[in-house]
């Protein structure tokens, strides 16, 4: 039985485009709606569906942020990730960025003949997969990498900030506040509006989401290896990837361990 | 024996044009406009020495001569002074210090280039002249008003073509703005989704439907007048707002709640068409739009005195959250309207009313943010009078 998720916030799209799948793909179970980014994450996650159908502009996290999520929280024995469509009524930079990394997206409204020439691709893809089970891994963890991949473009597409680098920063702890050199710090944790700032010896909160930080760090010195973590590259000691894709590191200066998703897997290979 | 170099005076026409070159409005070196002057000095010094050989009998190659040398060394240090000179807008220093610069280099080229012609032929008038200065008067009288002459034309074609391009400057700022006022308000990224909604409505609910193209033509008639009208009644201004939320309340369902509130007796105010439009489009976008759950819009007039008070006030995320997004999603980087909106209502209220309308944006006590225009009026609304501009 192969299952879909619908994520829009408009009440009225989100019935036409069921109607138009119900058209278009009869066999397809279509989960309940998800209203904006935060509840596609959590109903793509209790119900694992085979098919997400993202709108980009949510209220909450945006549909390229909720598939950032939905693929770095994706159980390892949940098989594999779900196949995803992001839908857009006008976004010039996003389908640019889609066509660059030739994600399947649809645009509202959506053309019925549009509709049923992504399904048949979809119908390709889960049919490839479902051979594939029976027989061997590799297909489907070659898919999935594809789907990572893509994923990966779409997120670095992102136009880069124009602010300065940052060198210093300030945390207020207490009435006092710290002047932490960046070179200083071993790793960025994002906790809800506020970043976690941890050095050797030290951890503050700065008032800074990590998306606004993340910019204006070296791209070379800091390795984002979660959606939520970026950490120092030469603060790494080793890295050591489990089954299901994921990478563990430990650092040199702090005994706590860090997970790499699997989105950020691919800057752990051995030279 | 010195006649020969009589003929001189077209030169000064050249010196003339070179002061004149208004051409570009900066200034700059223009290799083209210099180029240009040269061949047009040239030209004269030519005429000028074939009315002087047929004049006084005298031979057109050594007329000819004198006239080039004297004509282009005129030409050098007018542009040789122009370089040196703060130019105003005109391309020409300003007042009687223009006029010095053209009266300088007509003695300065015309010693200059006598002296110059005569090394090539190899003798000098000047004892012959310093003998007879009447002479030296009458040969360099010519000059000079030849020079003053094309001076004038050239100031005057130079200053035309300024005006002309002053004149396509304005008019290509005011379709900029136009256009600009356009976009804005047919966002298409609103427009669409709006299609995408009336096309599911009509075979869902066939009247709902209707009344959503009826917003939609509202809507659309008003934002395409907009860019031709310069004012229209508060209640128009009002009403297309009531067709903008109601397209909207289709879009969100129950997540938006918006209402507005004009007395009556405000109605009649003129107003700059779809001024309020993008504030709301805003408040929206930015505001409610964004934020999980349902949110309040609330669009007002009221009167102050004599000034009326628009204001545009929403329950949504607020001015901290929208900035930071802004600066990190990429779907909204590349649109227009995003934070255009407020800078064009500065824009529109600036230009209309000078400093006397204010425009704030301040974020609510109890969260979301408040838009306000103030704005004055020459006379209570009651008179019915419009307001001057």
């Amino acid at each position: 039985m192969t299952t879909a998720l619908i994520a829009e916030d408009e009440p009225l799209l989100a019935q036409a485009l069921r109607a138009e799948l119900a058209r278009a793909w009869p066999e397809l179970t279509l989960l309940e709606h998800a209203v904006d980014g935060d509840d596609a994450v959590d109903r793509a996650l209790e119900h694992r569906p085979d098919v997400v159908f993202l709108d980009i502009r949510m209220p909450g996290r945006s549909g390229l942020e909720a598939a950032e999520a939905i693929v770095e929280e994706w159980p390892a024995d949940a098989g594999p990730l779900p196949l995803i469509v992001f839908v857009t009524a006008y976004d010039q930079y996003a389908l640019q960025a889609f066509e660059r990394a030739a994600v399947d997206y649809l645009q509202k409204p959506v053309q019925p003949a549009r509709l049923a020439a992504c399904c048949a691709r979809l119908k390709d893809m889960i049919a490839l997969r479902e051979t594939a089970r029976d027989a061997a891994m590799p297909v489907v963890a070659a898919d999935d990498s594809a789907l990572l991949g893509r994923l990966r473009s779409l997120l670095a597409a992102a136009p880069a900030a124009t602010e300065a680098p940052l060198t210093l920063l300030q945390a207020g702890i207490g009435a006092t506040l710290h002047m932490i050199p960046v070179d200083e710090v071993v790793y960025f944790e994002a906790a809800d509006k506020y970043v976690r700032v941890v050095t050797a010896t030290r951890e503050a909160l700065i008032r800074m989401s990590l998306r606004e930080l993340l910019p204006r760090l070296s791209a070379e010195r800091f390795w984002q290896i979660h959606r939520g973590t970026v950490v120092r590259a030469d603060a790494i000691a080793t890295a050591t990837r489990d089954e299901s894709g994921k990478v563990f590191l430990t650092l040199r200066e702090r005994p706590e361990r860090l997970v790499a998703s699997r989105l950020h897997a691919h800057l752990f290979r051995a030279m | 024996m010195p006649p020969a170099a009589v003929p001189v005076p077209p030169d000064l026409l050249r010196s003339a044009s070179a002061t004149t070159s208004p051409s570009t409005t900066v200034a700059q070196f223009n290799l083209r406009h210099v180029l240009q002057r040269v061949v047009q000095v040239a030209l004269a010094d030519t005429l000028i020495a074939a009315l002087a050989s047929a004049m006084n009998a005298s031979s057109f190659g050594s007329n000819l001569i004198y006239a080039q040398c004297v004509g282009l060394a005129i030409l050098l240090f007018v542009e040789f002074g122009r370089r040196m000179m703060a130019v105003g807008t005109s391309g020409w220093p300003a007042g009687w210090r223009g006029i010095m610069l053209v009266a300088v280099s007509c003695v300065l080229g015309y010693v200059v280039g006598i002296s110059l012609a005569d090394t090539i032929f190899g003798h000098s008038n000047w004892p012959y002249y310093l003998s007879r200065p009447r002479r030296l008067l009458l040969d360099f009288g010519p000059v000079a008003v030849f020079s003053i002459i094309i001076a004038g034309w050239f100031y005057v074609r130079g200053q035309a073509r300024e005006h002309r391009a002053q004149v396509a400057a304005a008019s290509h700022a005011a379709t900029l703005a136009r256009l600009n006022l356009l976009q804005s308000q047919l966002e298409p990224h609103m427009l669409f989704n709006t299609l995408a909604n009336l096309r599911a409505l009509i075979s869902a609910d066939p009247p709902r439907a209707q009344q959503m193209l009826d917003h939609l033509i509202a809507f659309l008639r008003a934002t395409l007048n907009a860019s031709r009208q310069a004012e229209h009644p508060l209640g128009e201004e009002f009403a297309r707002i009531d067709d903008y939320l109601a397209l909207m309340k289709v879009r969100m369902g129950d997540r938006l709640r918006a209402g507005t509130a004009l007395p009556p007796e405000l109605a009649a105010i003129p107003v700059p068409p779809l001024l309020l439009q993008p504030l709301v489009e805003n408040a929206i976008k930015h505001g409610l739009e964004p934020q999980r759950g349902p949110g309040d819009l609330q669009v007002s007039a009221t009167l102050d005195g004599t000034t009326l008070i628009l204001a545009v006030a929403d329950s949504g995320r607020g001015l901290e959250a929208a900035a930071a997004a802004r600066a990190r999603e990429p779907v909204e980087a590349a649109e227009p309207g995003s934070g255009f909106g407020v800078a064009q209502v500065r824009e529109r209220l600036h230009t209309l009313h000078g400093d006397a309308a204010r425009f704030t944006l301040t974020p609510r006590a109890q969260g979301g943010t408040l838009a306000e225009i103030r704005l004055p009026l020459a006379t209570p609304p009651l008179s019915r009078d419009p307001r001057t501009r």
